[in-house]
């Protein structure tokens, strides 16, 4: 977990499930693998309570790879992650858009 | 084909019953992630962008029918229904679940197969010539070998925590199609002046962010003392290796600092040391594994099918792909063919379950139920007779995997790059399905001629961009991807490192940039030169100036 680097802000929590190894997204009451669902993080307090709650889930065995990512909302009000890592993380592989989130949640 | 004994059988199932349980462990909490991690690399299991991925070897690219089969079947219910084959000559799953592979490694073992030793600091997957024990230029078959180390090296306790990964290559022919001189240890099959068969063996090559050419370490040692000769540098390496910093702990780097000369120098006073016989395998044991390679039931044929040649005569697609995708074999009337996995537009190396039970079925038909694996990320039927390439040909444009394009410039090698792989700094895939659309055109692939592309995600260079023709490495650069192009690199036996000709690219720009390398190549060439001795005569500044022009015209 990268709590040490400074996350510009807004920025949302995502993670890999342990179990399957889906990427999730910490929503305001737990862990959802549509990426529409997560709780965008204005402020440092929040911003601090996620990474708080991705100790905690990381310890009770949930979820591993737990990062903060700095986001743009786009015009649907959607979070983007800004690098495209993160971006290619969040819809699935490029070249399959049959496959990942982008087939499954419709995200761009 | 090699079978499993009881031992191998007894040890596969035990270690499948293991993971098990230490999966059961990590998910009720008795295993933390860092005790659990190194558990599942043990085991082959990753943890990449969007899911885990299982990485399965395949001793030496060696498949049965069967095998393939049941990799198709894992693929069709664990995962979303394709498969990826890798240089390493494994194969890759992208998606499974960690609660399934348990599961999978079950199935696995029923077909003798597993994924021990396809990670960690260990020596890893013996790779070898796709065409080993059929091609007709080959001094003797490499696989026995092969079979022999990956039975020493798995499990070997001195060797089980190496300072980083260790990868050993063979072949049995002067024409090196396993890229021996790009690995930490390459083996090459030769014949002395007095006729003896022994091996030449090159140590401390190797990709990543250091790439190196392997250096000679001897030139002939006799076939009976590899086992002890691999003990005596393997221990060199695991004693002087550096631990301390993971850029540095490949064994190509201590060849590198302290010379080859004085590296040879300890090996062969640690091999003179080592007591031979109770290393070196037991005669028998040597014997007992070659009976598993003694050729396939041939028939007794004409050197040329008149049959063959007829059909090639009628149908000038058909002669195409047979010119281009078969290999002369050792045996009359039969042909090596290798199926490409490079359809125009595809991901390098990604095979369907559907292909893979297509592929599986020819081979039973066709091939001796016998598939192999290649680094350049095709499949290879071994043993096919001439007069059966027709039928082969046809069923295989019905299953989507006729494309006559082996060697030729859509034939591109490229890792999973950014698609999949954390480690990425950009992606490949895409680049080499726009390369490929952009050559499609058969004609002009066959006016090109032999060249190779190979396109890697990041420094790793899983893609073994440093040893392609034209070699593309994804990187960033100020928050974009950026493609650094390299020309010159070679991974035969005229091995050589591709250097960097000029400022990255984005990825817009490559098949342009490609274009133009090409362009410079067709006005230059000679009668029957190649793109690769092309550019051996030539040297870099004809192909740097038409980059770097294409690169100002791009900023202007
Ligand atoms: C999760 C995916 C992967 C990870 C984490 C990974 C990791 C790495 C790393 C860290 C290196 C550099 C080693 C070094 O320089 O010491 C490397 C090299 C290499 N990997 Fe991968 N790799 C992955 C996938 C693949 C795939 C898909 C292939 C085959 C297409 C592959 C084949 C190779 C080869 C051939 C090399 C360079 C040869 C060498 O070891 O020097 N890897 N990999
Ligand atoms: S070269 Fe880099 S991006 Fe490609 S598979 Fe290897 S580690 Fe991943």
């Amino acid at each position: 977990m990268s709590a040490q680097k400074k996350t510009p802000l807004p920025a949302i929590l995502l993670a890999n499930a342990l179990l399957d190894g889906d990427v999730v997204f910490r929503t305001a009451s737990g862990w959802s693998r549509d990426p529409r669902e997560a709780l965008v993080a204005e402020d440092e307090a929040t911003a601090n309570r996620l990474l708080d709650e991705a100790r905690a889930a990381f310890a009770r065995n949930e979820v591993v790879d737990a990062d903060l990512v700095d986001i743009t909302r786009d015009e649907a009000g959607v979070p983007v992650p800004n690098h495209f890592r993160e971006r290619f993380k969040v819809k699935g592989p490029s070249h399959r858009p049959d496959l990942g989130k982008q087939a499954e949640f419709g995200v761009r | 084909m090699y079978r499993y004994d009881e031992f191998d059988e007894a040890f596969v199932r035990e270690r499948v019953a293991q993971f098990a349980w230490q999966v059961k462990r990590r998910l009720d909490g008795s295993l933390t992630d860092d005790e659990f991690k190194p558990l599942r690399l043990k085991n082959g299991v990753y943890l990449q962008l969007h899911a885990y991925m299982l990485r399965i070897a395949i001793p030496y690219g060696t498949l049965s029918s069967r095998q393939l089969r049941q990799l198709a079947l894992i693929g069709e219910k664990y995962d979303r229904g394709y498969g990826h084959f890798t240089t390493r000559q494994n194969l890759q799953f992208n998606w499974p679940k960690l609660r399934d592979i348990p599961e999978i490694l079950g199935l696995l073992a029923d077909v003798e197969m597993h994924a021990i030793q396809t990670s960690g600091n260990c020596i890893r997957n013996v790779t070898a010539d796709q065409f080993a024990g059929v091609a007709a230029d080959e001094i003797e078959d490499p696989r026995p070998v092969a079979e022999l180390i990956r039975q020493w090296s798995t499990l070997h306790p001195e060797f089980d925590y190496l300072p980083r990964k260790f990868k050993i290559a063979v072949t049995g022919a002067p024409q090196d199609r396993a890229a021996i001189a790009a690995h930490d240890i390459g083996i090459g099959v030769v014949k002395n002046d007095a006729g003896a068969v022994g091996y030449r063996i090159l140590v401390g090559g190797g990709l990543g962010r250091t790439p190196m050419i392997g250096k000679v370490v001897r030139d002939f040692l006799p076939k009976a003392d590899l086992l002890a000769y691999l003990e005596a540098i393997l221990r060199v390496y695991n004693l002087e290796g550096r631990r301390d910093n993971k850029y540095k702990a490949r064994v190509k780097i201590l060849v590198h600092e302290i010379g080859i000369d004085e590296f040879r120098a300890r090996v062969e006073a640690e091999f003179a040391k080592l007591d031979g016989p109770t290393i070196n395998a037991d005669p028998e044991e040597v014997a007992r594994i070659a009976a598993y390679f003694a050729p396939p039931a041939y028939e007794k044929l004409p050197p040329v099918s008149r049959a063959y040649e007829a059909m090639k005569a009628a149908n000038p697609a058909f002669a195409a792909w047979a010119e281009i995708n078969t290999f002369p074999h050792r045996q009359p009337g039969y042909a090596a063919v290798t199926i490409s996995l490079k359809g125009i537009g595809e991901a390098p190396g990604d095979a369907t379950s559907d292909q893979m039970c297509a592929v599986a079925d020819l081979a039973d038909q066709y091939s001796f139920s016998e598939i192999r694996v290649t680094h350049a990320q095709n499949l290879v039927l071994p043993n096919v007779k001439q007069a059966d390439l027709f039928a082969l040909w046809q069923k295989l444009g019905a299953a989507g995997i006729a494309e006559a394009n082996v060697g030729l410039i859509t034939d591109i090698i490229s890792c999973p790059g950014l698609d999949y792989c954390a480690l990425a700094t950009a992606r490949s895939i895409p680049i080499a399905q726009d390369l490929a659309k952009r050559f499609a055109d058969l004609d002009q692939q066959r006016n090109i001629g032999p060249l190779n592309i190979k396109i890697s995600g990041c420094i790793n260079a899983c893609g073994h961009h440093h040893v392609g023709h034209i070699g593309i490495l994804g990187l960033e650069k100020r928050g974009a991807e950026s493609y650094q192009i390299t020309l010159g690199g070679d991974a035969t036996e005229n091995a050589a490192i591709g250097e960097i000709i000029g400022p990255g690219i984005t990825a817009e720009e490559v098949p342009d940039a490609i274009e133009r390398l090409v362009s410079v190549y067709l006005a230059e060439r000679q009668a029957g030169e190649t793109f690769i001795e092309a550019v051996r005569r030539l040297g870099l500044a004809p192909f740097k100036a038409a980059f770097t022009k294409e690169a100002a015209d791009v900023a202007a």
